[in-house]
């Protein structure tokens, strides 16, 4: 019976319409697809780009060198030198993402107790030399003061959900 | 209670045997069973004040503490009962509503204890929404960084200052909330002991200073090694993270340093990145330093030592005590394969009078001292110079052991202590007067005058059931070593006592066993005092680790060739030295330490060496390879070691003195020098602790010291800038008046910088005010 069954199938090629219908679904759906670069498509305010430090309203930079993010990092791609600074806080002296190591996760931002790093909307970057992978701190801070805005405003929107 | 029966308890349903009296903590340690405490600690006694070891026993209505209860036959203990799960988590809600929640900035954040039992013991959420308590800051000194709002009251750094350290630096001033613990008035802790309350504050209320913020817990790798400086040979664990030595603590090994670390062995590793660190090669050409390759300056020192070596005789060898086993015994092999038998270890020791082959060492184990009944330390600062040793002392002090001194000048000693101080020469006297009034013969062609003071050691000597005479730093130092050896030998025969040395530095039996020691060669006086053509140093800073700067640096400058293998460039060694090979420092090699008590210890290399610099043994093997002496391919330092604890392991015998012969050389017309090395200046590594040169004993160091007497003859008061002359040289300092030194003596440190140019450390001085 099954063997009768199965030649028929074949004989029609009952697969193969089943196959174009989803295609001829599809075909007369509306288009999704984005005209990338002149169209751009939504970011969640959770989305985990490029790496930026923060800074306090008063320009004071937030990181304290707790090294949550390095312990926490599964890549390894941060790493942390740190000593009292002058004023005797801690700080950090030296603090580098390596982005070729970096899988985005998330665990840095999520660590930090002072939402000192976080990960910004930025997606479009590209090195064109060796240790251009490297965010140090200055580079950090730089995009973090760049960004800052909408770094504030993303965070207040995943707020309720941490 | 005092009877010791074997009883049965009951903990968490399960049956355990112990001792009757035991506390209970101890029984549930012994038995893996955790019970979270802060308070305890079984090295201090008990305070029972923080309330965490709460537990329940049956019939007893309330939880009761088990760090100061004692077990009980029958006894049915429950760690996680209802009851002592409600007193555990109530107690941790108290200690944390004062205790910051500033784990991410604070150092001991991934080794804190209250973070551990908080996370096994606590609440997940606090109740407490009031204001928190703030505590001002102590400045505690360069070593110990204080956060003090942490602390939780536990009293552990309290009680090691009271019981351990037997300096009463810290106390708790105020009550309830109002209780904090610091320095009664603001003051440094001073205590040499000192760094060990950063191990024992279970929060991060003291941390270390050099260490503060530079790395955490979890990035380090700890490394087991030996301390280089004094002659116990702690056991230390040295914490290292890329590469690099961030910080040290004590391994715990009862038999040695039981838990403790001096200040000195804790924090000396600063020194490893000291800016003075050679790190390339260096050769002297018309009085200019040029780096070199390494080939070019081997083959330079190997061609300037076999010229030399045309006379063997020329050749001495002067080697560190603080040089590894490994070192030491190339450095020897090297000299004998040159054919001189001139090479020495004891670089601060002015009389060769006596019976040289004798090994000095402790005559009996570390742990042993604290169980004597009576010592005799002659010439000793035991508690700066062996801090742990001092510790054991301590301890038989305690247990009322009568220890007695026989010193150039009085110290401040944290246990109770008769002290005779007088002159040198007047130390030889007192000894002989001991001797006589314990009906020895001393063998001395003066009279001596025997009182009472005398005979009351005498007689403690005699009566003691284990009796110890030591040597200290200070007795090898003096001009008349061999005469007060034989005098301590004949007391020690007298009263049935045991005699020993306390050894200088980290291997200076470890030296003496494999036979650095010159029977019939030249000595490191000798050598000097007839200068050769040629030397080599190993690890040895001639303006700072030799009893006579001023001979050494004239002697090494007018030689014609000066190899020195050593870590740190000095502008001393700078002048006298044609070549400079850079050897790796502590925690950079693998080597081995004799300790005190002949315990032959290793330890592998942690990190890479600095620059170009490499193992002083391979430097060595390859200096002989190229010098074509036989029996040096040796590929490791453990094949070295091998081959020397086939021969020499177990050489210890107990030591043995020849008579106190010989004409009394310390008594001078004029002022003698007290040349003590002070703690922090015993060796080239801690000389360039930056934090332990900020401390007190460092700072102490850097003056002259008279008393009253003294200084009004010389016309002199205190503050006054003087210069110190002895011989040609000269040193400018600053006057202390100081009751602690004798009548006739000038307290002049050595080691110390600006002493480089002056004689030998007790010989005789002049004072002049500038």
């Amino acid at each position: 019976m099954k063997v009768f069954i199965d030649y028929i199938r074949s004989l029609f090629l009952l697969e193969l319409l089943k196959g174009l219908q989803l295609t001829g679904r599809y075909l007369c759906s509306k288009k999704f697809t984005l005209q990338y670069p002149e169209e751009r498509a939504p970011l969640s305010p959770r989305f985990r780009g490029l790496h930026a430090q923060r800074r306090y309203d008063s320009g004071e930079e937030r990181c304290i060198a707790c090294k949550l993010c390095e312990a926490t990092c599964p890549a390894l791609a941060i790493t942390i030198e740190a000593a009292p600074r002058e004023d005797g806080s801690r700080r950090t002296t030296r603090y580098e993402i390596d982005l070729f190591k970096c899988i985005f996760c998330g665990y840095c931002e999520e660590s930090c107790p002072v939402d000192a790093i976080v990960e910004s909307r930025v997606y479009e970057y590209c090195f064109e030399n060796r240790g251009e992978n490297i965010m140090t701190k200055e580079k950090l801070l730089a995009h973090g003061d760049k960004y800052e805005v909408q770094l504030a405003k993303d965070l207040e929107a995943q707020a309720p959900y941490r | 209670m005092s009877e010791e029966k074997t009883i049965t308890i009951e903990v968490d349903g399960q049956s355990l045997e112990t001792k009757s009296g035991t506390l209970l903590i101890d029984v549930t340690d012994a038995a893996g069973i955790n019970i979270p405490r802060f308070c305890y600690h079984n090295k201090l006694s008990i305070a029972a004040s923080c309330r965490m070891c709460l537990v329940e026993v049956a019939k007893v209505p309330k939880p009761i503490p088990a760090c100061a209860t004692q077990v009980m036959d029958g006894m049915v203990v429950q760690t996680r009962s209802p009851m002592a799960i409600a007193a555990q988590k109530a107690t941790m809600e108290f200690l944390l509503i004062n205790h910051p929640l500033d784990c991410p900035v604070c150092d001991q954040g991934g080794e804190c204890e209250l973070q551990d039992v908080a996370m096994g013991y606590g609440s997940d959420a606090t109740r407490f929404v009031e204001g928190k308590r703030v505590v001002p800051e102590n400045n505690l000194g360069s070593l110990i960084a204080t956060d003090m709002t942490r602390c939780i009251h536990c009293t552990r750094c309290v009680r090691f200052g009271d019981e351990i350290a037997g300096m009463r630096e810290m106390g708790a001033t105020g009550r309830g909330e109002h209780m904090t613990i610091g320095t009664f008035v603001a003051r440094n802790v001073n205590s040499e002991l000192s760094g060990n309350v950063i191990d024992l504050c279970p929060v991060g209320a003291l941390t270390s200073k050099p260490f503060q913020y530079r790395a955490r817990a979890w990035e380090l790798t700890r490394h087991t090694a030996i301390a280089p400086h004094d002659s116990v040979g702690s056991n230390i664990q040295v914490h290292t993270r890329r590469n690099e030595v961030m910080r040290v603590h004590p391994e715990s090994n009862n038999a040695i340093n039981e838990i403790w670390l001096s200040d000195r062995d804790r924090f000396s590793y600063e020194g490893i990145k000291s800016e003075d660190r050679l790190t390339q090669p260096l050769i002297k050409k018309d009085d200019k330093w040029s780096e070199v390759s390494w080939e070019e300056a081997l083959e330079a020192a190997a061609s300037g030592l076999k010229e030399v070596a045309a006379d063997p005789e020329q050749i001495g060898t002067l080697v560190s005590p603080t040089a590894t086993l490994e070192e030491i015994a190339l450095a020897q092999k090297l000299t004998v394969g040159l054919g001189s038998q001139n090479i020495d270890y004891r670089l601060r020791q002015e009389d060769f009078r006596g019976n040289s082959t004798a090994i000095p060492w402790l005559g009996q184990s570390i742990a042993s001292l604290e169980s004597i009944d009576s010592a005799l330390l002659i010439g000793s600062n035991i508690r700066k110079d062996q801090p742990l040793l001092a510790h054991r002392m301590r301890k038989a002090a305690l247990k009322g052991a009568k220890i007695q001194f026989v010193n150039p000048l009085q110290l401040d000693l944290h246990f109770d202590a008769a002290q005779m101080v007088s002159d040198p020469a007047g130390m030889v006297h007192n000894l002989a007067a001991i001797a006589e009034a314990t009906g020895g013969l001393h063998y001395l062609t003066e009279q001596v005058d025997v009182g009472e003071e005398h005979k009351a050691i005498a007689k403690e000597l005699k009566n003691a059931e284990s009796a110890v005479i030591l040597l200290g730093n200070m007795a090898q130092s003096h001009p008349d070593y061999t005469i007060l050896c034989g005098l301590a030998s004949v007391i020690a025969k007298a009263t049935d006592s045991s005699v020993g040395v306390i050894p200088m530095a980290a291997n200076s039996v470890g030296a003496a066993v494999i036979g650095v020691i010159p029977d019939h060669a030249l000595n490191a006086l000798t050598m000097l005092e007839s200068p050769r053509k040629g030397y080599l140093l190993l690890g040895v800073e001639p303006g700072r680790d030799t009893n006579n700067p001023a001979l050494a640096r004239s002697a090494l400058n007018n030689a014609e060739c000066v190899v020195a293998v050593t870590a740190y460039r000095s502008p001393c060694l700078e002048e006298a030295a044609n070549i400079m090979l850079p050897m790796s420092a502590f925690s950079e090699t693998s080597g081995s330490f004799v300790n005190a008590e002949g315990t032959w210890q290793s330890f592998a290399g942690t990190t890479t060496s600095a620059g170009e610099s490499r193992p002083g043994w391979k430097v060595l093997r390859v200096l002989g390879n190229l010098l074509d002496i036989e029996g040096f391919d040796y590929s490791s330092s453990e094949e070295i070691l091998n081959e020397l604890k086939e021969s020499y392991c177990g050489n210890l015998k107990v030591t043995s003195f020849g008579a106190a012969k010989g004409k009394i050389r310390s008594a001078v017309t004029g002022l003698i020098r007290i040349g003590e090395t002070p703690i922090y200046a015993s060796d080239a590594l801690v000389r360039r602790a930056a934090s332990l040169q900020k401390t007190k004993d460092a700072r102490d160091a850097t003056v002259a010291r008279v008393n009253s007497s003294v200084a009004t003859a010389a016309g002199l008061s205190d503050g006054d800038k003087i210069a110190v002359v002895q011989g040609e040289g000269r040193a400018k300092m600053v006057l202390k008046v100081d009751a602690y030194i004798p009548d006739g003596c000038v307290w002049v440190p050595a080691g110390v910088p600006g002493s480089e140019s002056l004689g030998d450390q007790f010989g005789e001085i002049s004072l002049e005010k500038v």
